[in-house]
């Protein structure tokens, strides 16, 4: 809770811009002084306000032009207002890309990244000392490898002569070209695989916070290990659970890698997301204008996640 | 019986073997151990996760066997023969080398641009009361939400604006610019933790603020400094969509992008040396991984950042 702490730290310092033992400074003194104490800050803002804060107001204003990689519209674009939003909202191919990233978003993240590391993280405390080191590692480094390295293994995983369909193969079941047919399980699948252990782990030390009085109490009360779970457990840890779930959220919403090796966004579009939609239209198709329209709305869609996850936060943070 | 009253319970009386697990745990683990239920609830749970684990390997078993393989496919198998020969195929300047020291450069460039700043900005945040430093360290943490991905049309139209295309530092300056909301706010919370009466005794005998921060607070704070410097280090190393659309041309791009090229532009792909080749590349950022788990104790540099 204490890294939160916006406010922690108010009681220390010199606040009202006096330093310890200097109690009267002259008003333009204190101005310099501010000047002075903030500059630090300088280069951190410069870099924000070029590279993250510019894009985002470029993405504004880009989206309402009719901007393009190559020929004159690429050097003077002309502002056409709405029309890309207009274009977009028309198009069904928008629609489905928004379908299949709320789909995509709800199954790896929300549920299946979430169900998955609590449920890892669950066992692990119950489970012997060295399974409990040999999965916990396992689990990670599927989290800290290199996220094209984990979109290689699982294509291998999935392809149509891939591991996945030899092991039916032993069970006498037939293999199918998974990336084609279920292009969208297969990403969801592999999106739980990579991220699970971030959850895992916001959860095992949630967990470890949990004072085991309270639930032993329970239990001797006669709580089942269900009931322990959902009428103690959760409500104690409900913080880790909300930061967990918009954390996973905002993750899962900026995938673009592990799709764009796994099926490339296909077949067709079958399993193009908005980060994988835009990328298309912009840097494939050369629309630009477009394009950035697409992502405009994939940055208000992050932006309303985000302050959501704010909100949430706000009592750990006052 | 289960209505059972603490009465009873504490006395002893009508406690099944189960109900005596809770009240022997508490007496001690070894009295927990000998509990029939809670060993088989443990059995069961080992099982699962063995379960769960043989799921997670058998991906990167791919990578592993496959890198040995002469003959790697797409499918997990033993290797027919295990040779070094995918190694040393890829063992020159322009597969291996320079996209790894490409690599280097851009993550190592990121990290020290990222810190540099970020103990800069976080010296301010954490010693000072500003009137817009809650404002400004909400933006912030905002800005640590937004999702890169969804930036890079825009980025793109920015660059070709600044004429910084294809240029290995804007892509570094780019990528310290993404990860600098997160490696504040780390940062930030680390240098919280370092007592301010050690600067103030440094004021009173005339230390600027920037002496104190250089002279005592980083010395004071370096593992934690050393924490933010492997976590951004190491996003910068697998990033591989900002360098995907920013640098096209080979001498500049980064292993993460020569990578895909071995998957995309060979009509054949040789999995074998794609897979040594992920070996290779994935090797820095596991350890360097070890590293921060040594510094940070074991719930990794999240700590800093999301929770306390």
């Amino acid at each position: 809770m204490a890294t939160l702490a916006l406010d922690g730290r108010d009681g220390r310092g010199t606040g009202d811009g006096g330093e310890p033992g200097r109690t009267r400074v002259p008003a333009s003194r204190r101005a310099l002084q501010q000047v002075l104490r903030t500059s630090p800050l300088l280069p951190a803002v410069v870099l924000l306000a070029l590279f993250l804060l510019g894009p985002i107001v470029y993405s504004l204003y880009g989206s309402l032009t009719n901007a393009s990689l190559t020929g004159p519209r690429a050097a003077n674009p002309e502002f056409i207002g709405l029309d890309n939003y207009a274009q977009l909202f028309d198009n069904p191919q928008f629609w489905k890309s928004l379908v299949l990233t709320l789909v995509f978003v709800i199954a790896s993240a929300l549920i299946g990244q979430n169900v998955l590391g609590m449920a890892l993280a669950l066992l692990l405390k119950t489970a012997h000392g060295p399974v409990r080191a040999f999965v916990s590692t396992i689990v990670v480094v599927a989290w800290v490898l290199p996220e094209i390295v984990a979109a290689f293994a699982l294509y291998a995983f999935f392809a149509s002569d891939g591991t996945l369909n030899i092991i039916l193969g032993w069970f006498g079941m037939e293999g199918r070209a998974w990336l084609v047919v279920a292009p969208m399980v297969s990403v969801i699948i592999a999106n739980v695989w990579r991220g699970t252990a971030f959850s895992m782990m916001v959860y095992s030390a949630a967990l470890a916070e949990v004072p085991p009085e309270i639930t032993e109490a329970a239990e001797i009360d006669g709580a089942s290990g269900w009931q322990r779970f959902t009428r103690i457990t959760i409500p104690m840890i409900r913080r880790s659970i909300s930061t967990n779930l918009m954390l996973t959220t905002l993750q899962t919403l900026g995938v673009f890698t592990l799709i764009w090796v796994m099926t490339a966004g296909g077949p067709g579009v079958e399993s193009s997301t908005l980060p994988v939609l835009a990328y298309q239209e912009a840097f494939k198709f050369s629309q630009v204008g477009y394009g950035t329209a697409i992502a405009t709305v994939t940055l208000i869609l992050g932006g309303l996640f985000a302050i959501v996850y704010i909100k949430a936060l706000k009592p750990e943070v006052d | 019986m289960t209505q059972a009253t603490p009465d009873a319970e504490t006395l002893g009386l009508g406690a099944s073997p189960e109900r005596g697990a809770p009240r022997a745990s508490r007496g001690g683990a070894g009295a927990a151990l000998a509990s029939p239920r809670r060993r088989n609830s443990k059995i069961a749970a080992t099982v699962v996760l063995l379960a769960i684990a043989v799921a997670f390997i058998i991906p990167l078993g791919w990578i592993l066997l496959a890198a040995f393989d002469s003959a790697a496919t797409v499918s997990v198998k033993l290797p027919t023969s295990v040779t070094l020969d995918n190694f040393t195929q890829i063992m020159n300047v322009d597969t291996t080398f320079r996209p790894l020291g490409n690599s280097f450069i851009i993550s190592m460039g990121t990290a020290v641009i990222t810190v540099l700043c970020s103990v800069l900005a976080a010296y301010p945040l954490s010693r000072y009361a500003m009137r817009w430093r809650k404002p400004f360290l909400y933006g912030i943490l905002f800005g640590t939400c937004l999702p890169i991905t969804a930036m890079m049309v825009p980025v793109y139209a920015l660059f070709v604006a600044f004429g910084l295309l294809d240029n290995l530092w804007g892509t570094v300056l780019f990528l310290a610019a993404t990860s600098l909301p997160m490696a504040i706010w780390m940062t930030k919370n680390f240098m919280d933790s370092i007592p301010i009466s050690l600067e103030e005794a440094a004021w009173v005998d005339g230390a600027s603020a920037m002496t104190a921060l250089w002279r005592i607070v980083v010395p004071l704070m370096r593992p934690g400094i050393a924490v933010v410097f492997i976590f951004v280090f190491t996003q910068a190393w697998g990033n591989f969509f900002v360098p995907f659309v920013l640098l096209f041309s080979e001498s500049s791009q980064p292993a993460a992008v020569a990578i895909f090229g071995f998957f995309g532009t060979y009509g054949t792909i040789s999995y074998g040396r794609l897979a040594a080749f992920s070996i290779l590349y994935s090797v820095p950022v596991l350890a360097l991984y070890l590293l921060v788990q040594r510094l940070s104790g074991s719930s990794f540099a999240m700590a800093g950042a999301v929770k306390g």
